[in-house]
């Protein structure tokens, strides 16, 4: 009688798993390392801080189409990168050929121009990919497509060799470099704040273009259930296209960003950024795009502070490894990101 | 011949086969024998090639007991003398003659490393991305055991051609590859015991994470944690040459060192290359061996259950992750062995070797061959590897010399482009193209195993049951 009693529980124990202890002991270490070399190199901090913040917002728009790619199709888009870069080129020779001189006014304007003229450049690529590439293969085993991303991706790579050579391509540098404001003793100059001021108007625009729209309806839709939505009438390879150009006009305003901003570029520096955005994207929670950002935030402040900090620092020779070691374990440990979904893999 | 006739009739297709395999011969072969005939390759080995090629393909061989020997052993006859006759051969339009012995071996390695690749993608269907960097943990493991590096501790063990005075651990060459296969594959397994609870794509981008942060890991090797493990940059070189030793070679004859090797055989000049073209070429049959067998276990079917149906293969009993690590473990050990003979080939390893554009390669050889196909992944292999060693240069030399500007000869048609164009540079582009082709036009590859082709062509369940939880 009292044994069966004693059986009965009312509140399970708090037993957290060895996974989520792990985790937890190292984003522990992490903070009392951020810490550290705080307490140590203030100024250092902001520094890198700043830079990191700059970075993310570059790495963002990249994630932004990895992850509106991701919701739809589920696709790893490789290319993604390259685009990026190719239009990162395209910003090149246009600085090269036009804006070398340019202030004021004008340069508003022709920046404005190359902007425009630039995504749709890569909007077209990443279309015309989609359309010749990945149509065909929506209903192959889900390793197909992958293994194609991975092909257009070489491809584009050696375009861009071919197009600019394997040095990298020095732009011109056009952006003011005015003081905005200064951050313990540290200067934040306008190059900078302009793209941060880019990144985050597009985040809120394409929250609104996929919550709130037709068309926004329409890919959330296809991307929960593609045959079910064409029977709702929805033109799901329309609807596909349009996110590929989403993406592709996306990776082209980065590439702007990302040429004017580091003033040079180079063939397979693309396929590196991708792969950290992917990161990024896979860290924020994939498909989630708010998630994109912060995730790019996340990784480009670790790389900055890992390349500028002194204090138990792996250093700049690391920082890919970091950032895949990043990747791992988000993937091992928590697959559906910092503000994702459940997702079948995460169980 | 009345027996022969009885024989037949007891397979009645036998008549069939061989009509469709000579129409396919005569359709195919024709034209080809023609073009290089035409070509200027018109020589009697031409002749006999084609002749043997007709011999091996066109009768159903596998009709007769150990009939299916024939073919293998025809194959492994052309390659065992491959060295002999190969300065005799003709040359192909465009591509160029034959490959040389030394782009042999190459090919050979990298035969092996697409058999590992295949047991992981072909049999299991796991996609891996980073399978360069079971390569590069062979290369450096044939590198520790096998050269100065390690100079504080002077550790001699059936090593040739190496002062027993010089420091370093040296250990025989076969054994360091067994080490080299082993330690690998231990690799492979605490790789994959996280990972490969992911599905599909996630396991393929943690397997590019891992294949990615290797190269940097040996790069910057020469000062973690304060030791030199892998020389940085430079790499780690000389490796000592494989051979059997003095006492061996004094007993039986065998080769005692590889590199000092000299000899002449059949009027032709046996060097250390052509003993490297023969180990290789062990090596592969072992490697043929083994996923043959693998494959038609107990495990092997399990991995291909797991390939066209995870869920329903772990509803049967398969135990999912045992047997997802032990294809990891058996693709990594062929990758060792290949990786670690590769350094031991090139007397040296470099961390510049093991970018992510040799596991692409390396897939590149499977998926054009055929997953799972162990014929379609040896010819995918072969040729790829001579495309990236000898065929692209070859190619790029006939395209500039035809219509570059800069072209002088006397063959030149017309100016396409200005200047030379550096053909090897885009390989990679060449093979992103081979890929998406082979894809978009054939997923199951040139000579696929008719179960693969299946699955590519009516879909398999390989989506998850169950849906995103919202």
């Amino acid at each position: 009688m009292s044994n069966d009693q004693a059986r009965i529980r009312f509140a399970p124990a708090f037993r957290p798993s060895p996974l989520s202890v792990s985790g937890a002991i190292l984003v522990g270490l992490l903070i009392i390392w951020l810490g550290v070399n705080f307490v140590k190199e203030p100024s250092e901090f902001y520094g890198l801080f700043l830079i990191g913040l700059t970075n993310g917002a570059v790495y963002g728009l990249v994630a932004l189409g990895y992850s509106l790619v991701y919701g739809i199709l589920e696709l790893i888009n490789f290319a993604h990168g390259d685009v990026f870069m190719l239009g990162g080129m395209l910003v090149a020779t246009m600085t090269t050929a036009w804006f070398a001189t340019t202030s004021g006014l004008g340069l508003w304007v022709g920046i404005s121009a190359m902007l425009l003229v630039t995504v749709a450049f890569c909007a077209t690529i990443n279309t015309t990919i989609e359309l010749v590439a990945y149509r065909r293969l929506r209903n192959a085993p889900r390793l197909a497509p992958l293994i194609t991303a991975i092909g257009m991706s070489f491809i584009l790579q050696n375009i861009g060799l071919r197009w600019k050579g394997a040095r990298p391509t020095s732009v011109p540098d056009i952006l003011p470099r005015g003081e905005v404001f200064t951050l313990g003793g540290v200067a934040y100059t306008w190059n900078r704040l302009i793209v941060v001021l880019f990144t985050i108007p597009v985040l809120l625009a394409l929250i609104w273009l996929v919550q709130r729209t037709r068309q926004g309806k329409a890919m959330r839709a296809t991307a929960q259930d593609r045959e079910a939505a064409a029977m709702m009438g929805i033109n799901v390879n329309r609807t596909i296209s349009f996110t590929f150009l989403l993406a592709g006009g996306l990776a082209g305003a980065a590439g702007l960003l990302y040429a004017l901003y580091f003033t040079n570029v180079r063939f397979d520096e693309g396929f590196r950024i991708g792969l950290i955005a992917f990161t990024a994207a896979v860290l924020g929670g994939i498909g989630n795009l708010p998630g994109a950002v912060l995730g790019s935030m996340v990784i480009a402040m670790i790389e900055s502070f890992n390349n500028g900090f002194g204090w138990a620092t792996p250093g700049s020779d690391w920082s890919q490894s970091i950032v895949f070691s990043i990747l791992i374990l988000i993937l091992v440990f928590r697959p559906e990101g910092l503000l994702g979904e459940r997702t079948p893999e995460g169980a | 011949m009345d027996f022969f006739r009885a024989w037949l009739k007891a397979r009645p297709d036998y008549e069939q086969v061989v009509r469709r395999r000579g129409k396919r011969a005569l359709v195919f072969g024709t034209p080809a024998f023609l073009i290089l005939a035409v070509s200027g390759a018109a020589s009697l080995a031409l002749v006999l090639l084609t002749v043997v090629a007709v011999v091996l393909y066109v009768p159903a061989w596998n009709y007769y007991r150990y009939g299916r020997w024939v073919v293998v052993g025809g194959v492994l006859l052309l390659a065992v003398f491959y060295p002999f006759y190969q300065a005799n051969l003709f040359e192909f339009p465009i591509f160029g003659g034959f490959p040389s012995v030394d782009t042999g071996v190459t090919m050979l390695i990298y035969i092996m490393m697409a058999l590992g690749l295949n047991i992981v993608v072909g049999y299991a269907g796991l996609l891996d991305l980073g399978y360069v960097a079971f390569y590069a943990m062979g290369a450096y493991t044939a590198a520790w055991f096998a050269s100065q590096h390690f100079h504080q501790v002077n550790v001699h063990f059936g090593a040739v051609g190496v002062n027993p005075s010089v420091p370093g651990i040296h250990i025989s060459i076969w054994i360091v590859l067994l080490i080299a296969a082993i330690f690998t594959a231990v690799v492979g397994v605490i790789i994959g015991f996280p990972t490969l609870r992911l599905r599909g794509d996630y396991l393929a981008i943690v397997t590019l994470g891992f294949g990615e942060i290797m190269p940097q890991v040996a790069r910057n090797g020469d000062h973690l944690f304060g030791q030199n493990i892998t020389n940085g940059p430079q790499g780690i070189n000389p490796i000592d040459p494989p051979g059997f030793g003095d006492t061996l070679n004094d007993a039986t004859g065998v080769p005692s060192d590889y590199l000092t090797f000299n000899t002449s055989f059949l009027g032709h000049t046996i060097s250390g290359v052509e003993l490297f073209f023969w180990t290789a070429l062990v090596l592969v049959l072992v490697t043929v061996f083994c996923s043959v067998r693998l494959r038609d276990s107990r495990l092997g079917r399990a991995w291909i259950a797991i390939r066209e149906d995870e869920t329903a293969a772990a509803a049967m009993g398969v135990p999912l992750m045992r047997t997802k690590t032990w294809a990891y473990a058996a693709g990594a050990f062929f990758g060792g062995i290949a990786g670690a003979y590769y350094a031991a080939f090139k007397s040296g390893t470099f961390p510049d070797d093991f970018f992510f554009n040799i596991s692409v390669f390396i897939l590149c050889m499977v998926i054009l061959g055929g997953m799972g196909n162990i014929w379609g992944v040896i010819i995918g292999g072969g040729f790829l590897a001579y495309l990236n060693q000898e065929g692209l240069g070859n190619i790029g030399g006939w395209l500039n010399n035809h219509f570059s500007g800069a072209s002088t000869s006397s063959d030149k048609w017309f100016t396409l482009w200005s200047n030379e164009i550096d053909v090897p540079l885009y390989s990679s582009g060449i093979f992103g193209i081979i890929l998406v082709l082979v894809m978009l036009f054939r997923p199951e590859g040139l000579i696929p195993s008719s179960r693969r082709k299946a699955e590519f062509r009516e879909g398999v369940s390989d989506e998850p049951l169950y849906d995103v939880q919202h």
